[in-house]
């Protein structure tokens, strides 16, 4: 499968990690990337409250781009951020013929111009509704047998449930548990799955921003899980980087090991840690992986520390 | 007729004991409501069962509790939905969230929700001299407050705000989608006060860490959450009120890095967030005394080659022309004399013309 790929801004800035570990394992899932590399941030959200005109503008460029690549049969991102704030200015302008007529006005410097109805998935969505769970189940090497991990989707991703396609033949807000377990691995249920990790409040209200991440990662921690898996590379930040932070916070030792999903669907399919990027975690990673022989869910590594 | 199971939440803080779960089979259309099935319980089981209820048709706000672990009214939710969208075939009910429960379902609303309602001043301050006759007022701009004034004071957003839930000083999603009812009036002359009250407050609007529970909470379609954003755009880029909380300087330093870089530069982002938006920010003290709390995050990040020197000198940034046409669109739409705002609950969608 051809898809317009983007990457976003964090995935190549604060998570390298993030685009290496997808790079990689795009080729053993048959997905060929074509970098959107002339499209600009999303936005985050941010940019749409500053002025939405000019988020809903710089989005619809980035989607005239995907749709200009040849031979793709959609975009798809791996940022549960950048899927709601795309979302969010997609449901703007495939509304009103007459807005999206003055947006494309914007763009026509550029000779671009943005069709309704682009289709935009993140990797969490392509691996369930375009690859299937049974094909990317047949294609794992190494099952995460006895790693029991725990799902955080990141908010933009599962609300608001009618922006982002949830309904009863899609269960998106399910699809990282279903992912999980095509994998080999157990999900391990626990109150934060659905939750904030708090970084959009990291500059205003830091402590509640820490509370946030740690509050949910203690809860996986008390549910049993052995690491946590994310499609959002901006909760990644607050649940990986910012652990220690968020530990003092809630006044208790985390030690949970994040990893992002290129990273966990990498593992299965039998890539080594070192080339999907886990050494570079703030957490290391060492409940997940015996790094001695890189074998996944083997117990008995020294427990997971700063 | 139908058999349903209700699995309830039931305490009594007042007896010492803990809280507990409870079961109860009852007989009804499929059509009907949890609160129907919740009084048939009460009617039939045990008459000790607390809750709250009123109207019994979405309209008074009453019966606000957790079906199945989401914000919901208990006669809003049909019970064959309910219970499909159950775990394990029992329609789980519980109290609300974020609020000291009372009794079994019935929550106290006094500190989280009316408190905060009347800490926005929920009133009309009018223009002076108030006109003689009525006030004439644009249709959209009537339009675009009945959304916040279709809230029924449920508290639902309130139950599952996830900002409350470590903040409880937060003024919330009810509250300040009722000051936005009143900003977004045109009658009311306060707009610049009530908005730099709530952007200077600490527990006020940049408090929201943006997470859309409210949005789905809501059973009438308030969309709190989004009232929220349209006061910090209002405050951030109609009257550029520069608050304590960073809350406009990092709106501000964000949409003038992507106009620089075209991608975000997360290196400069969290400076200027505090010290403001100039590549000076970093020495300013308001930055330098976060820079050096965050510095074990910092020197971690560096070591495990997770941010890379490069990263953070030399960020990544999209090619001349790219920026070019970037910047040619802030200056369209920056430049306009009115910041067109499209609202699809004023103009609706084209489909449902």
């Amino acid at each position: 499968m051809r898809v317009a790929y983007w990457p976003g801004c964090v995935s190549r800035g604060f998570t390298p990690e993030l685009h290496g570990s997808m790079a990689r394992i795009a080729p053993l899932l048959d997905i060929e990337l074509v970098p959107l590399d002339r499209a600009s941030c999303c936005g985050a959200g941010v940019i749409a409250e500053h002025n939405k005109e000019l988020a809903d503008t710089l989005n619809a460029r980035t989607f005239a781009l995907a749709q200009k690549a040849d031979g793709t049969a959609l975009m798809m991102n791996i940022c549960s951020t950048c899927q709601g704030s795309q979302s969010e200015c997609q449901e703007r302008l495939d509304a009103s013929a007459e807005y999206r007529a003055k947006i494309n006005q914007t763009l026509a410097g550029e000779g671009l111009s943005y069709e309704k109805g682009l289709t935009n998935k993140n990797l969490l969505w392509l691996l369930v509704e375009e690859l299937g769970l049974d094909e990317l189940r047949s294609r794992v090497r190494r099952p995460l047998t006895d790693l029991r991990v725990g799902p955080f989707y990141g908010c933009y991703i599962v609300r608001p449930e009618d922006r982002v396609g949830i309904d009863d033949a899609h269960p998106r807000d399910t699809y990282l548990d279903q992912v999980i377990d095509a994998l080999g691995g157990s999900v391990t249920d626990y109150a934060g799955t659905h939750k904030c990790c708090g970084f959009p409040i990291i500059t205003m209200n830091k402590d509640a921003s820490l509370k946030q991440a740690g509050r949910h990662i203690g809860d996986a921690l008390d549910a049993g899980a052995d690491c946590l898996v994310t499609p959002c590379p901006l909760c990644h930040l607050n649940l990986d980087l910012q652990q220690p932070m968020a530990a003092r916070a809630v006044g208790r030792n985390l030690g949970m090991p994040v990893l992002h999903l290129p990273q966990l669907v990498g593992l299965a399919l039998g890539l080594a840690p070192d080339q999907l990027g886990l050494q570079r975690h703030v957490v290391r990673p060492t409940s997940v992986i015996d790094w001695t022989t890189a074998v996944v869910g083997e117990v008995g590594a020294p427990a997971a520390g700063g | 007729m139908a058999e349903f199971t209700l699995r309830l939440r039931r305490y009594d803080p007042e007896s010492g004991e803990a809280p507990y779960w409870e079961e109860h089979t009852i007989e009804l259309e499929p059509h009907r409501s949890v609160l129907e099935a919740i009084l048939q319980a009460k009617a039939r089981f045990d008459g000790s069962i607390g809750i709250r209820c009123s109207c019994r048709a979405a309209i008074c706000g009453s019966c606000g509790v957790r079906i199945n672990g989401r914000p919901d009214l208990a006669c809003h939710k049909h019970l064959d939905r309910a219970e499909k969208q159950s775990r394990d075939g029992v329609i789980e009910v519980e109290p609300m969230g974020n609020m000291p429960v009372i009794k079994d379902l019935i929550v106290d609303m006094e500190e989280v929700h009316w408190k905060k309602i009347r800490r926005v001043t929920p009133w009309l301050i009018p223009k002076q001299p108030v006109p003689e006759r009525e006030y004439i007022v644009p249709r959209e701009s009537m339009v675009d407050v009945t959304q916040s004034m279709a809230c029924i004071q449920c508290g639902a957003c309130v139950s599952d705000c996830l900002s409350m839930e470590v903040d409880p000083a937060f003024i919330g999603p009810a509250a300040l989608a009722k000051a936005y009812r009143f900003v977004g009036d045109p009658r009311d002359d306060q707009h610049f006060e009530r908005l730099q009250d709530l952007a200077e407050d600490p527990a006020g609007i940049y408090d929201c860490t943006h997470c859309f529970m409210c949005i789905d909470a809501c059973p009438k379609g308030v969309a709190p959450m989004s009232q929220i954003m349209r006061l910090r755009r209002r405050a951030g880029n109609d009257f550029k009120i520069s608050d304590r909380n960073n809350g406009e300087r990092h709106e501000h330093a964000f949409v003038s890095l992507i106009k620089q870089y075209g991608l975000l530069n997360e290196a400069e982002l969290l400076p200027r967030s505090y010290g403001g938006d100039s590549p000076l920010a970093k020495f300013k003290p308001a930055a330098t005394t976060e820079l050096a709390t965050s510095l074990p995050v910092i020197a971690k990040a560096l070591l495990r080659r997770k941010v890379t020197p490069a990263a953070v000198f030399k960020p990544h940034r999209l090619p001349k022309q790219d920026l070019s046409a970037i910047a040619g669109i802030y200056d369209t739409i920056e430049g306009r004399e009115q910041r067109e705002e499209f609202n699809i609950y004023i103009s609706g969608k084209d489909e449902d013309r």
